[in-house]
């Protein structure tokens, strides 16, 4: 038995878990644009949108088949970006005009994208390696893809940042948090949700063309179990911000959270992985962590208002006469 | 100026639950009335506003606002006429947004919402001074999250919110009854106050008899689905509420048992 672990602890190598951080920080970031797309459906307009796990693999696809067709690296990205908008208004299609409930219109939309992805890429698997085409990003140079996915975040931050605090930003976030009071001050809340949807699933499609050029392949199935990690990101950011900030977190920084959120998650990952997980479980490990940052808020407000205490200092006032006579 | 002809609404047609809540609503308020409704539970007040709010088609019939026939556009499109007080204060606020974004959502009632800034400088001032009117220190706090604030402060933002832009009607669905009595008579005097300024056309559904009687120029009494009296003028200032009841016992009689309790509280 002590062979045992003394073996496994021996065949850990602490340098290489040095070394892959750069690599999980990368991965973060990129993810971490898919956690603000996640962020708009899930916190802004409260409807848990299921596509994305479709069109985070239709980003990459695109992204793959534009880049090996001879298009620049930035249309391709920017293509792949429309095409998750696309994906995102027929999403809020299925919702509020022919009126399926939320979850079943991102799982409708979710599991058309994977034959959709397929037809895209004419196969499941579609390498694009940067030795033979001008990538955006890729891991060859890990450095380089932290920064330029950073960029593009800091991008993305100050859209959203001044996008939801327009007028129109403002009503998709009334939507979200209140539809009957929106209706009654002229809100069209479909429209607010289908745009919010749209700019989602492009967010989303953007994070996936980016991993696909990281990874150097498009896969049909690199988008499972995306929205798992979305929320991961989004949770994970949000229970980290506010134990650091408390109150006062701003928009901005409730944004650059979700980032870090993601970059946390894969930096966990990264830990688990080097600590011979076995890969199969990785995606266990995932919803494992996602119901525990879920979970958290849940419980920290439940042990403040619980009946436990209550039955302790009630128990106080509640001596029998007997037992005040002795 | 708001004229409502004939109006059917049936809920549930065809099944055991069918119920037949507006059974040919007339009504036709001028322009600056402040009309009360009353009647007992089930009467169709609410369903009333609603109809008007457009929260779903009617069955039959036509809501006419200022010569135009509004009866066939859906609630958002409506609200451009409206302002819209609701029985809950939850309903009317967004929780977890600032006081001063949910008073420039309503400053933009009826307008295109486009990419300008959601909150402008200029608007801070002019809220600031409402606000201060409404003597609940609520201008100091104009960056705190409405869900923070009581259900009497969270109703008077919506009074104001309804207001903002002046509606050519005001709805105000028993906005009330789910206050305690001294914010209930608090917020009943803000919204006297703010109808009187601004000459505004109110319908004010409430269940108490002595608020209906003592706010507004006419009262209207509803009882299944149908209006059964319509007081104004000289006549609506001699009320009592023992007058009230005997009018109520006149109309419709029978029920008058069942709802008497209803609607002396």
């Amino acid at each position: 038995m002590m062979n045992v672990i003394l073996s496994y602890f021996s065949s850990l190598n602490p340098p290489a878990l040095v070394s892959q951080l750069p690599g999980n920080i990368a991965q973060g970031v990129i993810w971490g644009l898919m956690g603000l797309g996640v962020f708009i459906t899930y916190k802004l307009l409260d409807f848990p949108d299921l596509s994305v796990d479709g069109s985070f693999a239709t980003g990459g696809a695109v992204t793959a088949v534009l880049i090996i067709a001879g298009v620049p690296v930035w249309i391709a990205v920017l293509i792949a970006m429309i095409a998750g908008i696309l994906a995102g208004l027929i999403t809020g299609f299925l919702h509020t005009v022919l009126g399926i409930p939320g979850i079943l219109a991102g799982i409708l939309t979710q599991i058309a994208l994977y034959s959709v992805n397929l037809n895209i890429m004419g196969k499941a698997n579609l390498p694009v390696s940067y030795r033979n085409y001008n990538l955006l990003l890729s891991a060859s140079n890990i450095n380089l893809a932290i920064i330029i996915g950073l960029a593009l975040v800091a991008i993305v931050i100050a859209f959203m940042y001044w996008y939801f605090g327009t007028e129109q930003g403002s009503a998709i976030r009334s939507t979200g948090s209140n539809p009957a009071m929106s209706k009654a001050q002229g809100i069209n809340i479909s429209a607010m949700k289908v745009i919010a949807l749209a700019l989602s699933n492009g967010l989303v499609a953007l994070s996936g063309s980016l991993f696909a050029q990281y990874q150097g392949f498009a896969d049909i199935n690199m988008g499972r179990g995306a929205i798992v990690i979305g929320l991961a990101a989004v949770v994970i950011g949000t229970v980290i911000g506010e134990g650091i900030f408390r109150k006062g977190m701003s928009f901005t920084l409730r944004l650059a959270f979700v980032v870090v959120g993601a970059v946390l998650y894969y930096i966990a990952m990264g830990l688990v992985l080097w600590l011979k997980m076995p890969t199969d479980d990785t995606k266990l490990f995932t919803a494992a962590v996602v119901a525990v940052f879920l979970a958290v808020p849940y419980l920290k407000d439940k042990s403040k208002n619980s009946f436990k205490k209550v039955a302790k200092r009630s128990a106080k006032l509640c001596i029998p006469d007997d037992k005040e006579v002795e | 100026m708001l004229e409502i002809i004939d109006i059917y609404k049936t809920f549930n047609k065809g099944t055991v639950n069918e119920k037949h809540a507006l059974n040919g609503v007339n009504l036709k308020l001028n322009e600056g009335d402040f009309c009360t409704v009353i009647g007992g539970n089930g009467a169709g007040k609410s369903t009333m506003l609603n109809a008007v709010a457009g929260v779903w088609p009617v069955d039959s019939g036509a809501i006419v606002i200022d010569g135009e026939n509004i009866s066939a556009l859906p609630e958002h499109k409506r609200a451009p006429y409206l302002g819209r007080v609701f029985q809950d204060p939850m309903t009317g606020t967004v929780a977890d947004m600032e006081i001063i974004e949910n008073l420039a959502i309503a400053a933009r009632r009826g307008n295109s919402r486009g990419l300008s800034w959601g909150v402008k400088k200029r608007e801070r001032e002019e809220y600031r001074e409402m606000l201060a009117r409404f003597d609940l220190g609520l201008e100091d706090r104009m960056t705190t999250k409405v869900g923070l604030l009581s259900g009497g402060q969270r109703q008077a933002i919506t009074l104001l919110m309804a207001t903002l832009k002046k509606p050519k009607v005001l709805l105000l669905d028993e906005h009330t009854a789910a206050l305690d009595p001294k914010t209930a008579a608090k917020v009943l005097e803000l919204s006297d106050e703010i109808i009187e300024e601004n000459n505004l056309t109110a319908l004010m559904v409430t269940h108490n008899m002595k608020d209906a009687i003592a706010h507004g120029n006419r009262l209207i009494m509803m009882s299944d689905g149908k209006i059964i009296l319509d007081i104004s003028g000289e006549e609506k200032k001699a009320l009592t509420v023992d007058i009230l009841l005997k009018k109520f016992e006149e109309s419709s009689g029978s029920k008058l048992e069942n709802d008497r309790m209803l609607l002396t509280d």
